[in-house]
């Protein structure tokens, strides 16, 4: 680690250059998200912070729990449909908090959507389709004659629309299974699922991987009839996984009826109707569909099906936690219009270029061909910056929110201020008498130490804040973080070598006044061993004053 | 021009040398005063706290055709309680309630996008439940006193664990004021502003570091001497670093400036502006204290112990004895390694600058 005498400034830059290379070949590789992903705040939206609460007072939430309960609320975001929505959990146990955030969506809608307890019910299949729409008028079926129903028939002339959303209807009239085929299983909108159903219609509706259509009956048997639901290997240890069922006593009724009428149907397949399986059916979709193969009478059930342990543990969370496992409440529901978050937005790139630019000309006014240096590091730095934030938008997720702009754009100040550090550090070497190659040498050894130390206090505050705090303050301190490495980054393998390569040219040595290292700003021995024509006069005479003795 | 410029080289070598350790007196009675007032306003006055805090529902209608007088009387007669309506410079309408369900948040959303003829949509609502404030509040504290620890562990580590005291002090004295400033002039206090606070403890760290690094570097074999006594060794690196300081605060408060120029001109009151304040006034603190607190601080620390108290008192008798032949004098060269510049600290700063100027006048 120890420092070399004379640095081989040429490695530092490829270094960079070849990050550089690196960085915008990763950001911008084709076929890949070019852009930084934008906060809610920043592109129009709604976020709501959703607090979960343990349904019996007193209990505490399991990792478990929480999990099922995200991937419940997933589910039925990704049913609406947008892009770059987004479910996270934040901490555990009973002080985590889940974030909701639905880009482009009202408030309304998105609060409606979380709130809401998810619906189980099992209901017996009536016929299993294949997943593709298709027109029941197209081929030739049964004249659909005059049904006395309310609606009125479609038209045959009608053209042919595929639907997406789950079919309800009262009772299984030719109208239901028209709509039922028509539906378009192979959409990822129609079998993710959201929709809750009502349990006393008929339901058609797709398998939740989309593969098969259903046309069920009504449910036999809700979700809050289920009292538990374990996975488990079988009691012989022979076989697969299953999942073991309870019922309270009314569940058990209904079971027990349910299943000696349906286990005595045919096997279920293309084209049979009825058959003897039941569906489970969760927010909409079909989460499994075994078969009845015998009454069950206890009240106590088991599902066979060839299940690795990851899907019957699954199935099993679902049945138990069908309702949520537990109660959310949300506590901060934010909503941004897309103009406001694009005023924001602008607002924010603005502050930041103000605010680079009143950095850049301090620097070079104070710092002249140093404050060259400094800016082109600074630009480096803001370009590393943009392509960290693409990189990390398309690997992570990172995205980028007002308050991660704030921190970019109070980085700028704390990453010039290393060069201030190093450049304060040269002039020192100076006056103490050093060359100008071994200032920018020694002055970097010191101030290195210096700006480590001080960068490390910095990244410190930012883990912190990141692991601990909740909403904006993780976007912020993220981003701190962040440029807090790349200002290390760049003034170990820009900033230093440049100075370094800069101060051996003869112009330097010189020490112009536009170097930013004149004996006026410098003082005292300033190059002056090295100082040769014009500047000598002055030096000569700055160091007849520097000798003179005080009094 | 070379006046300001050469005030570098004069402070490094000690020819212009501000007191900073000798006067901690004057400097603690300030931040005193500072202190007291700030800690007074926060208890008779408390903190503006935001929604984000206490609970409660805001819409901001941008682009709004209502008067702030209409707005109230719509969301009063909805709420039933008092609503706190403002108007920013450019058009936008905030709206301040109580908590409400987000149903009734959003029937009051609508009704006011009738009243001010703007889509429903392009209302920014936020509605937080009223515990929710306490929740963040303590991650908060809890990030803080997790930052606390390590920071002064690593302190402790790198430097001593005086320089750690200091260092702490130094930034327990910048918070203060900060909230302080936030309590004496009613600025809202939003999770922007907890950011800031946040980000104040590391920037204020990161001057201190700054100096104490050079203090350390001053003082390193200081007990082997006996020509500067540990309280002006601390004084020169502070001058020797003053440029730096003040540099490094100005171009960190430049970028904060214009978020505030931004913020204030552009959007009103808002995440940017809520946290370029408290950064503004917590740097400017930082930038103070690092100075005139943390190092006079950690000589006062110093000074206790037994080996820089013997130091202090041979240092003395050595200029008893040696009278003022030696004082002052500027020996770059000299051999005393890190003490290659020797200073009279009290002399300096009544006698010096006169000299300089008579010396150093002729060139320019």
């Amino acid at each position: 680690m120890a420092p070399p005498v004379t640095s081989r400034p040429a490695r530092g830059l490829i270094a960079l250059l070849i990050v550089l290379v690196g960085l915008v070949a990763w950001a911008f590789w084709p076929g890949t998200q070019t852009n930084v992903r934008l906060g809610l705040d920043l592109q129009g939206g709604t976020q709501v912070i959703l607090v979960p609460k343990p349904v019996t007072a007193g209990a505490t939430i399991t990792d478990e729990q929480l999990q099922q309960t995200v991937a419940i609320i997933r589910q039925r975001v990704d049913g609406l449909g947008v892009a770059e929505a987004e479910v996270t959990t934040q901490g555990s146990g009973n002080g985590a908090a889940i974030i909701v955030s639905v880009p482009g969506a009202e408030q309304d809608r998105v609060v409606d959507l979380v709130k809401r307890t998810a619906l189980l019910d099992f209901r017996p299949v009536d016929t299993l389709l294949s997943p593709a729409p298709f027109d029941v008028n197209a081929t030739p079926a049964p004249n659909p004659s005059a049904s006395p129903s309310a609606t009125p028939s479609p038209s045959p002339s009608s053209t042919f629309v595929p639907g997406t959303a789950l079919v309800q209807s009262p009772d299984n009239s030719v109208e239901h299974q028209g709509k039922v085929a028509a539906l378009d299983c192979t959409n990822p909108v129609a079998y993710t699922g959201g929709t809750p159903d009502d349990p006393a219609l008929w339901l058609g509706t797709c398998e939740r991987t989309g593969e098969i259509k259903y046309n069920l009956e009504p449910a036999f048997i809700k979700g809050s009839n289920v009292t538990g639901a374990t996975a488990g290997l079988p009691q012989n240890g022979i076989g697969s996984w299953v999942v073991s069922l309870e019922f309270d006593s009314e569940g058990a009724n209904a079971l027990a009826e349910a299943s000696t009428k349906l286990s005595a149907l045919p096997d279920c397949g293309t084209g049979v109707s009825p058959c003897n399986a039941f569906a489970i059916v969760l927010d909409g979709v079909v989460v499994s569909a075994p078969r009845f193969n015998e009454p069950i009478l206890g009240g106590q059930a088991q599902i066979e099906g060839n299940f690795t342990a990851q899907e019957a543990n699954d199935l099993a969370n679902v049945l138990k936690y069908g309702a949520l496992p537990v109660t959310l409440d949300p506590v901060d529901i934010t909503s941004v219009s897309p103009t406001v978050g694009n005023d924001q937005l602008r607002a924010g790139i603005i502050a930041g270029l103000l605010g680079l630019v009143l950095v850049m000309i301090y620097l070079l006014i104070y710092y002249r061909a140093l404050g060259i240096v400094a800016v082109i590091s600074l630009i480096i730095a803001a370009g590393i910056t943009y392509l960290l934030f693409i990189v990390f938008s398309k690997t992570i997720g990172l995205t980028l929110t007002l308050a991660g702009v704030a921190g970019a754009i109070v980085a700028i100040g704390i990453t010039a201020d290393s060069f201030i550090v190093y450049f304060e550090r040269i002039r020192d070497e100076i006056r103490e008498g050093r060359s100008l190659r071994q200032a920018c040498e020694s002055g970097w050894v010191r101030a290195r130490r210096t700006l480590l130390a001080a960068d490390f206090v910095s990244l410190l505050a930012a883990v912190v804040l990141y692991l601990l705090s909740v909403g904006s303050v993780r976007g912020f301190a993220f981003v701190l973080g962040l440029t807090t490495i790349i200002d290390v980054l760049v003034a170990f393998w820009f900033t230093h070598p440049l100075v370094v390569l800069i101060g051996r040219t003869k112009w330097m040595q010189k020490g112009s006044r536009w170097t930013g290292l004149d004996a006026d700003r410098v003082g005292g021995h300033s190059l002056a061993g090295e100082v040769v024509g014009k500047s000598r006069r002055r030096a000569s005479s700055e160091k007849k004053t520097e000798e003179v003795p005080s009094p | 021009m070379s006046g300001r410029i050469g005030i570098g080289q004069r402070l490094y070598k000690g020819q212009v040398s501000f007191n900073f350790v000798g006067r901690r007196r004057t400097w603690y009675a300030i931040s005193a005063i500072i202190l007291l007032v700030s800690i007074g306003a926060l208890v008779f006055r408390g903190l503006n706290l935001g929604i984000e805090f206490r609970g409660g529902a805001d819409f901001a209608i941008s682009n709004a055709t209502c008067s702030v007088e209409q707005a109230r009387t719509v969301a009063e007669a909805k709420t039933g309680s008092q609503a706190i309506v403002t108007s920013a410079v450019n058009g936008t309408i905030r709206v301040q309630t109580e908590s409400l369900s987000a149903e009734e948040s959003s029937v009051l959303a609508g009704e006011l996008a009738d009243l001010c003829g703007v889509p429903k949509a392009e209302i920014k609502v936020q509605v937080v439940g009223p515990t929710w404030g306490s929740e963040i509040s303590k991650k908060a504290l809890q990030a803080l006193i997790v930052f606390l620890l390590l920071v002064s562990i690593f302190l402790s580590i790198y430097f001593e664990w005086r320089m750690a005291v200091a260092a702490l002090v130094a930034l327990a004295h910048d918070l203060v004021i900060t909230i302080g400033i936030y309590s004496l002039t009613g600025l809202e206090v939003t999770p922007a502003t907890v950011i800031g606070l946040l980000t104040i403890l590391g920037f204020s760290l990161y001057d201190t570091v700054v100096v104490f690094d050079k203090v350390k570097e001053n003082t390193r074999n200081i007990a082997g001497q006996s020509v500067l006594t540990y309280s002006e060794a601390a004084n020169l690196a502070l001058n020797q670093t003053l440029v730096r300081s003040i540099n490094t605060s100005i171009v960190a408060l430049l970028p904060v400036l214009a978020i505030i120029i931004i913020g204030a001109g552009f959007l009103g009151a808002g995440t940017l502006l809520d946290l370029a304040v408290a950064l503004a006034v917590g740097m400017a603190a930082g930038a103070y204290s690092s100075i005139f607190i943390a190092t006079p601080f950690l000589a006062q620390l110093k000074e206790r112990q037994p080996a820089m108290r013997s130091l202090t008192a041979r240092v003395t008798a050595r200029r008893a004895q040696g009278g003022k032949g030696r004082a002052g004098g500027v020996d770059s060269e000299g051999g005393e390694g890190d003490f290659a510049v020797t200073t009279r600290v009290d002399e300096t700063v009544r006698n010096q600058p006169k000299r300089v100027s008579r010396s150093r006048r002729p060139k320019s």
